[in-house]
């Protein structure tokens, strides 16, 4: 009465069970792949997804810059392209979420997960291609802050370390990107996280000083992870930052570290573990 | 027999607490090799479920599930390199042509990039989708998105494939599009599984179907054994002046030996159970000239998969209030 398949056209060749991670690799990097497939498929959606920061920093730079004074008296201009480029880095949780989410109500990701590939292969290779399109973006931002006049001021190790940290920030967000995802699974969902994140990227130094907030906001901004990387990129260009002498603004980098580790060490988890248990 | 997919006793649950809904009360199932399996219910009776538990998604909340190999929850890697799952709604990629998604699975399924490509021209071949096979997935129509989606589960051959509402949402022509392209599949010694809402689906594709209701099987058999249940052939009479629908009730079941016809006002017809067919018809066409009712049709016929359904479940759509008393199709008995 129990008998099963027995014929293993498959199997043959293969070991059985568990993957090892040279085993999950190639799944991996089948989706970078697809991504590209995807940007060249359309290219301007591609193209208004770089665009969107550069605005941003138009916008912040020009219309409300000029209103702006730094403590000390440094140039807006320096100031602020630090702080959006972590916002970008942050923003890219958006990105990352609606490509999931999208994924999740097309069926597209049953379908992954219904065939003999590593539990993480598929996350593991989303997270890649968003980390490709991430140093594409901060290349973009990067171009875009020179030409309106940013410079760095430090060395080119302090410039790689910067560009470290805020990759670094990027991996984290991703992560908090595809949990949110995989627990919403709506691709209406991703609305209400638009909105939310702007009051929690503007409760941070991207735009200026917290010490000009209300105490506890203040407080909240100066420890907001997102003000780590900005602060600590900063110092490392030799870009103007605020003043203030708090535990927090001192050990920026320190924190610019710690921060995304703290976060991918509690987000990856519960994301793969989410992903595992999506059906139940 | 060889069975493929094994289920006993079969239980889920989903959510917790008073929110708790059983969506698979029990279930049974067998299912040879090499054959098609219908699996036959209304919305909520648990096909969806128990195709995921099999495939597998979720873990079974109790008894036991195998398709491709023993201990499918224990080992799910192991069922997966046998099966392909075809969920209800085309799983693509959109913005990919059906070209890329085919390489796309197949690079997953590691057959590499050459291998992957060349069988993605194999199979856009065989399921007539070679001309159109650059276009966005986008731009395809349900029946094409379909048998892209069929393709794509056969990128490396299943011994099992799970089609679950394999045409839900379809116009006809995208209906007969897939059947098709199913029915090309069994004979190369595919087993696959099909769950569907569609009576006319399970008895043109299905060489053994189960009836599920309230997450249970409550009937199973060969779509002839199913309508046989019902009562074997009948008789159907329409008249020309509904105002003569009672009467010709009356005299018609008389005429056929049997406790009652049904009747259907809007199609002025009248219909009842025959044991012996043809002196049944010729008694009715007798009776029915001495009552004096004028009669536009009279037709001996099998029973439909409807009727049979509607027989078993007591309705044609909707979830169950009450589990329906178990009752088992003449065939090959379940245990």
């Amino acid at each position: 009465m129990t008998a099963h398949a027995t014929t293993t056209r498959s199997t043959a060749t293969r070991p059985t069970a568990t993957h090892s991670m040279a085993d999950a690799l190639p799944a991996a990097l089948t989706m970078p792949r697809r991504g590209f497939a995807h940007w060249a498929r359309r290219p301007g959606q591609f193209a208004v997804g770089l665009a969107f920061p550069v605005m941003m920093l138009v916008m912040f730079a020009y219309f409300l810059g000029g209103g702006m004074a730094v403590e000390g008296g440094g140039d807006y201009t320096e100031f602020l392209v630090p702080g959006m480029l972590a916002l970008t880095m942050a923003f890219g949780l958006e990105a990352t979420m609606i490509e999931l989410t999208q994924d999740i109500n097309r069926g597209v990701l049953d379908r992954f997960r219904s065939m003999p590939i590593a539990r993480s292969a598929i996350l593991v290779g989303r997270s890649l291609l968003d980390m490709l399109g991430s140093v594409v973006s901060l290349l973009v931002m990067l171009g875009a802050g020179w030409a309106i006049g940013w410079r760095w001021h430090g060395t080119a190790a302090e410039a790689a370390a910067a560009i470290g940290l805020l990759l670094l920030l990027r991996f984290a967000m991703l992560w908090a990107g595809i949990l949110l995802a995989l627990v919403a699974r709506r691709p209406e969902s991703v609305q209400a996280v638009q909105i939310l994140v702007w009051p929690v990227a503007f409760l941070s130094n991207a735009f200026t000083s917290p010490d000009t907030m209300p105490d506890w906001m203040g407080a909240v901004a100066e420890w907001n992870p997102m003000s780590a990387t900005a602060g600590a990129i900063r110092e490392l260009f030799g870009n103007p930052g605020w003043g203030g002498d708090s535990w927090a603004v001192e050990h920026s980098v320190a924190l610019a570290v710690a921060w995304p580790l703290v976060l991918l060490a509690v987000l990856v988890p519960l994301a793969v573990r989410r992903y595992a248990r999506l059906s139940d | 027999m060889e069975a493929a997919i094994l289920v006993e006793d079969l239980r889920k649950t989903f959510g917790r607490g008073k929110a708790a809904k059983p969506a698979l009360d029990g279930l049974d199932l067998t299912v040879r090799r090499g054959t098609v399996h219908g699996v036959l219910g209304p919305n909520g009776a648990g096909k969806t479920t128990a195709v995921r538990i099999l495939t597998p998604l979720p873990r079974p909340g109790g008894g036991r599930a195998e398709g491709g190999g023993p201990d499918g929850a224990a080992r799910p890697d192991e069922v997966r390199r046998r099966i392909a799952l075809l969920g209800q709604h085309a799983a693509l990629d959109e913005e990919l042509s059906g070209r890329q998604n085919l390489e796309l699975f197949g690079r997953l399924r590691r057959l590499g990039g050459a291998g992957a490509a060349r069988r993605a021209g194999e199979l856009l071949e065989r399921f007539g989708l070679a001309d159109t096979g650059h276009k966005p997935v986008r731009a395809y129509s349900g029946g094409m998105r379909r048998r892209l989606d069929l393709a794509a589960g056969l990128v490396t051959e299943p011994e099992i494939l799970f089609l679950d509402e394999p045409t839900t949402g379809l116009d006809p022509r995208g209906r007969t599009e897939v059947w098709n392209a199913v029915r090309s599949l069994t004979g190369a010694g595919t087993t696959v599984l099909l769950t569907t809402q569609y009576l006319e689906e399970a008895d043109q594709l299905a060489d053994r179907i189960s009836v599920l209701d309230g997450g249970r099987r409550i009937a199973e058999g060969t779509a002839d054994e199913l309508k046989s249940a019902v009562g074997g052939d009948r008789v159907d009479v329409v008249v020309r002046d509904a105002a003569q629908l009672d009467a010709a009730a009356s005299v018609v079941g008389m005429a056929a030996h049997a406790s009652r016809a049904t009747t259907d006002p809007d199609r002025r017809l009248v219909s009842a159970p025959v044991t012996d067919r043809m002196a049944a018809l010729a008694e009715t066409v007798r009776a029915l000239d001495a009552a004096g009712i004028d009669a536009e049709d009279i037709a001996l016929r099998r029973p439909t998969l409807d009727e049979a359904y509607l027989h078993l479940t007591g309705r044609t759509t909707g979830p169950a209030e009450s589990p329906a008393p178990a009752k088992t199709a003449e065939g090959e008995s379940a245990a």
